[in-house]
Parts: C-alpha cells; sequence; structure tokens
C-alpha cells in the first residue's frame, strides 16, 4: 500500500532549516534519515515545502478566482513537506513516521493514499 | 416424515448452531478477518455462511464438523464478494492458501489457527478511536450486537453503530495490521487491550444496584476477555494481574447492596457474602503472574484488591501495606481514580488530615467533575469536623453521581454530618475505596 506521510512543522522548526545558526544542526538529523527511507527502497514521491507565509490559497467562487496570501488551514504547525512510501501496511508506516526527527513540538499525519481501483 | 420429526429436526440445527455461535463466533471471525485484512467483510461472510447453515442443515443435515463448514462457507462468501468489488483483489490467493490449511486441519482434528488475539489487537490499536477499542472488541471477539454494547455504554445503538462501522471501515482502508506486535511494542500496545478490558469492566461495575442487567453483563464480558488474554498469552503477567484484580472486585459484587438496593460502602461489607471461590482464583493468578517478576499497573491494582480481601480471613485491613502499594501504583499511573484512591488510603492510614493534604496536591482542573474526588473530600471534611465545607463538598459529588443508590448513600452522609462520628471510616465512594479507576 502507499502512504502518504505529512509533516507538520513549527515556526521554529521552519526557521531551523534554513537559519545559519541552526541549519547545520538541522540537516544532519534529517539528510540521514531520508537516506534511510530511499535505501530501504520504500521512497516514491516527496517534497520540502517553503514556510507558509509563502503560500498563496486559492478558491474559485461561482467561477471566479479568489486568490488570497497564505496557507489554508490557520493552524501553528503547519506542513513542512511530505513523502509516499510503499509499505505493508500502517503499522510499518507509523513505523517510518516515527523515525522522522521531528522538533520537540513535531507532528506526522499518516494517510493511504487513494488506490487506483477506487477511481475505476 | 412426520410434521413432528420435522420439527425436531429444525429445533436440533438451531441448538447446534446457536451453541456453534456461542463458541466459536470470535475464532470463526477473526480466522476470517486476518485473511482478509477486513472486519465487516468477513462479518458479512460469516453471518451469510450461518444464514445458508440455517437454510440448508434441516434438509441436508447437520455437518459433521459444523465449525468446519462454517468456515469455508465464509471463506467462500467472502472470495465472492471480493471479486465482485474487486478493491482488494490481492488478499484473496493469501485467503485461499490459508483457508484450505485450515479446513485440512479443521478435518482433522476440529482446531484451526486461533486468531482472536491478532483480533484483539487490532481492535485496540491505537489508530482506533479510543472510544471504539473496546466496543469494536466486545462485537468482534466476542459477537455481541451494537444494540447491547451501545446499551452498555450509554449511547444511542444509532451512534454505536456508527462509531464501530467507522473503526471497521478504518481497519481495512489503513491497512492496519492484523499482528501480535514485536517485543518491543507489545507492552504499550498491550496497555491498550488492558486498557479496553478495564474500561468495560469500569462501566460495568458502575452499576452498583444492578438494576441494569446488561451492564452487569459487560463486567462478565469483560472477565471473559481477559480470561481468553490469559489463556492467549500465558507468559504475560499484566493480563493476569488485571483478571485477578477483575475477579477481586466480582468476589465483592453482592455485598455492595442491600436487599433493598442501597449501597454498601466496601468497609461496611459483610465478608462473609464475598466468592471465596472467586479471591481464591484471584490470589492464584497474582501469586504466578509475580513470579514473572514484572510489576505493572494491573499487578498493583490487583494486589491493592488482594489486600482489602484479607479481611475476609483476619478481620482487619492492613492500611499501611495499601498505602504502600498506592505509592507504587501513582509511580506507574499516576491516573486521577488512583490519585484520589492513594488520598483516601492515606486518611485511613495516617488520618483525614493527611488524607486531605494529598487531595488537595491534584489539579482542580482534572477533579472539577470527578465524582469520587468530592465524595472523599466530603467525607474527609466530615471527619475533620470541617462541616459546612463537608457538606459543600458532598452536595458536588451528588450532583456528579450518575448511580441513584450513589446518590442516596451520599444525602445519607450529609444529613448524618452535623453528627460527627469520626469512629466510622466510611470512605463515600466506590471508586475512593480502591476499586476500579477505569477514568
Amino acid at each position: 500500500m502507499q502512504y502518504t506521510l505529512m509533516f507538520y512543522l513549527s515556526p521554529e522548526e521552519f526557521s531551523a532549516r534554513t537559519d545559519p545558526a541552526k541549519r547545520e544542526a538541522y540537516w544532519a538529523a534529517f539528510m540521514p534519515y531520508m537516506k534511510a527511507v530511499r535505501d530501504a527502497g520504500i521512497f516514491r514521491a516527496g517534497a520540502g515545502l517553503e514556510p507558509p507565509d509563502t503560500a498563496t490559497t486559492l478558491r474559485l467562487r461561482e467561477g471566479k478566482r479568489l486568490v488570497q496570501d497564505g496557507p489554508y488551514a490557520d493552524t501553528k504547525e503547519q506542513l513542512g513537506g511530505l513523502f509516499v512510501i510503499e509499505v505493508p501496511d500502517l503499522d510499518t508506516a507509523l513505523d517510518w513516521a516515527a523515525r522522522y526527527p521531528a522538533g520537540p513540538e513535531g507532528v506526522v499525519e499518516v494517510r493511504p493514499n487513494l488506490s487506483a481501483s477506487a477511481a475505476a | 416424515m412426520s410434521e413432528n420429526h420435522e420439527g425436531e429436526r429444525a429445533a436440533r440445527v438451531h441448538r447446534t448452531i446457536e451453541q456453534v455461535a456461542r463458541d466459536s463466533y470470535g475464532r470463526l471471525l477473526a480466522f476470517l478477518a486476518v485473511r482478509c485484512r477486513d472486519v465487516s467483510a468477513a462479518e458479512d461472510a460469516l453471518a451469510d455462511a450461518f444464514q445458508t447453515a440455517l437454510e440448508t442443515w434441516p434438509r441436508n443435515g447437520i455437518p459433521e464438523k459444523p465449525e468446519a463448514w462454517l468456515l469455508v462457507a465464509g471463506r467462500r462468501k467472502l472470495i465472492d464478494g471480493m471479486r465482485r468489488s474487486r478493491i482488494r483483489g490481492e488478499a484473496i490467493p493469501d485467503l485461499l492458501a490459508g483457508t484450505e490449511n485450515a479446513y485440512e486441519m479443521a478435518g482433522e482434528s476440529l482446531l484451526f489457527p486461533d486468531e482472536r488475539l491478532k483480533l484483539m489487537f487490532v481492535c485496540a490499536h491505537p489508530a482506533i478511536e479510543a472510544q471504539a477499542r473496546t466496543p469494536l472488541m466486545l462485537q468482534t471477539v466476542l459477537g455481541l450486537d451494537a444494540a447491547r454494547i451501545a446499551s452498555a455504554f450509554l449511547v444511542r445503538p444509532s451512534a454505536m453503530g456508527q462509531r464501530l462501522t467507522r473503526a471497521k471501515s478504518k481497519i481495512r482502508v489503513a491497512g492496519i495490521r492484523f499482528e501480535v506486535p514485536e517485543a518491543a511494542q507489545l507492552p504499550e500496545r498491550l496497555e491498550f487491550v488492558l486498557e479496553a478490558i478495564y474500561a468495560a469492566y469500569g462501566s460495568g461495575w458502575d452499576d452498583i444496584t444492578g438494576a441494569d442487567a446488561r451492564r452487569k453483563g459487560l463486567a462478565a464480558e469483560a472477565v471473559e476477555l481477559a480470561r481468553l488474554l490469559v489463556q492467549l498469552m500465558p507468559d504475560e503477567p499484566e493480563p493476569k494481574g488485571l483478571l485477578a484484580m477483575m475477579l477481586h472486585c466480582e468476589a465483592r459484587r453482592e455485598a455492595r447492596r442491600t436487599q433493598s438496593g442501597s449501597y454498601v460502602p466496601l468497609l461496611e461489607q459483610d465478608v462473609t457474602c464475598w466468592s471465596k471461590e472467586m479471591m481464591g482464583e484471584a490470589e492464584r493468578l497474582l501469586c504466578e503472574a509475580s513470579r514473572r517478576g514484572r510489576i505493572g499497573r494491573f499487578q498493583l491494582e490487583a494486589a491493592i484488591q488482594s489486600a482489602h480481601a484479607q479481611r475476609a480471613r483476619t478481620g482487619v485491613t492492613d492500611w499501611n501495606a495499601i498505602a504502600l502499594l498506592y505509592e507504587g501504583l501513582v509511580r506507574l499511573s499516576p491516573t486521577v481514580g488512583a490519585l484520589v484512591g492513594r488520598a483516601a488510603v492515606i486518611a485511613e492510614a495516617q488520618g483525614p488530615a493527611a488524607g486531605l493534604s494529598a487531595l488537595e496536591l491534584l489539579p482542580d482542573a482534572v477533579v472539577q467533575t470527578y465524582q469520587p474526588y468530592w465524595a472523599l473530600a466530603g467525607h474527609l471534611f466530615k471527619r475533620l469536623g470541617r462541616i459546612s465545607e463537608a457538606q459543600c463538598a458532598y452536595s458536588r459529588a451528588i450532583g456528579l453521581s450518575e448511580e441513584p443508590a450513589l446518590r442516596r448513600f451520599l444525602e445519607a452522609e450529609i444529613s448524618k454530618s452535623d453528627e460527627r462520628d469520626s469512629d466510622t471510616h466510611l470512605i463515600g465512594s466506590s471508586d475512593a475505596e480502591g476499586s476500579v479507576h477505569h477514568r
């Protein structure tokens, strides 16, 4: 089954990724995780996202585009990146989510990908 | 064939099917569910198999191995259903292979692998909404219907039905693994299974008067689940601890109320009404558990109950010993119930002022709506002669009580509170007496 691991970051974690004083420590923890996921042969796709203040949200209302600055969800932790992995079951996916070197407020949401047969 | 004869035959078929449903439902369902990783599909298939049995057995006779027959019929329905939906087609080979083996085994000895433990771990999986875990276990492992479970948990049958459906859908769509977890994860996961059984028992235990037969039944079902867990995990001490704790409480069930249905607190109970048989079994289990040398929350809970049970033999309660056990319990599991229970015991061992100090350590936000806290506070204020505070605390406890018998008991305590009888060591609530800290 394919699962998407969604990594939610606090504002401090977002800034740690680029802050010259913290960035080395941040990436030193993250890169081995990334490597482990790839080495396990389960990695299917992934992306890291720029901080939420770079987000733009679009709504279509009566054929009109309403474009707004900022992310869709107004929460402290925001989506900072995601992996799509291929593993046998939720428990294995959770094992991989648990290995993510999250900060003290780190959250990982794990969701099964909609299977292709659902659309058939 | 005479009509009479036919009627007899149909009755025999019904009896057999009822018997198989009672004895083997959980095992049959677990076997099918583990192989298709879909609890609702397995339930539907098994229901169809039972239905087919009801239709064909009166005509063709009862098969030699009814369980094996149902297993094979259930498997066939399951595969048919999956071929039709084609959504999880990949599970079919597994299902086929697994059940062919099982049929051979069942044919030989009536034995097929017992997968109920896997099913229990799936039901108590942390990915499942906490409130659905026990109901799901009761439904799948014991075969209780949603309406009956709903009444035990005091929710509408439709709400319970939805909760169960949602949980089963989560199991299937999220792809929860049907396995007993590995050693590293076992303690945490086992904790959820134990917790779920404990919650079921607590709901049954709260019904003091025994007026509600279904809730009383829930306590019995929790005991049955715990027995099953002990049988399936003989090397784990905590299931034995949980079962021992519940048996000690069950041993006192009849002594908890008078003929007229009034609540009798632990220390006023007539020990000759306690069941020696259940206490004996509880002691044996606790002894076996302790030999493993791995102490745990439920063994400590059982040890506290065991210490209370000694009163049947010695006539006295060793409060210092119980206080010590509570220290261990709150260290491992500082639930509000355990902390209030500890305060009650400190009051008995060292006096009401010490008990009150222990009680005052609990944060306000936690105890605001916790009935046993206020019942105990009322009792301790009363023993200290702080009458107006006692009345205030008692009335809060009454306002938070769900049980009429408990309310009446507390109302009687308020009216007695002008008398100041510091000799009676009453502890005014089922939880504070240290029985079931399930919340």
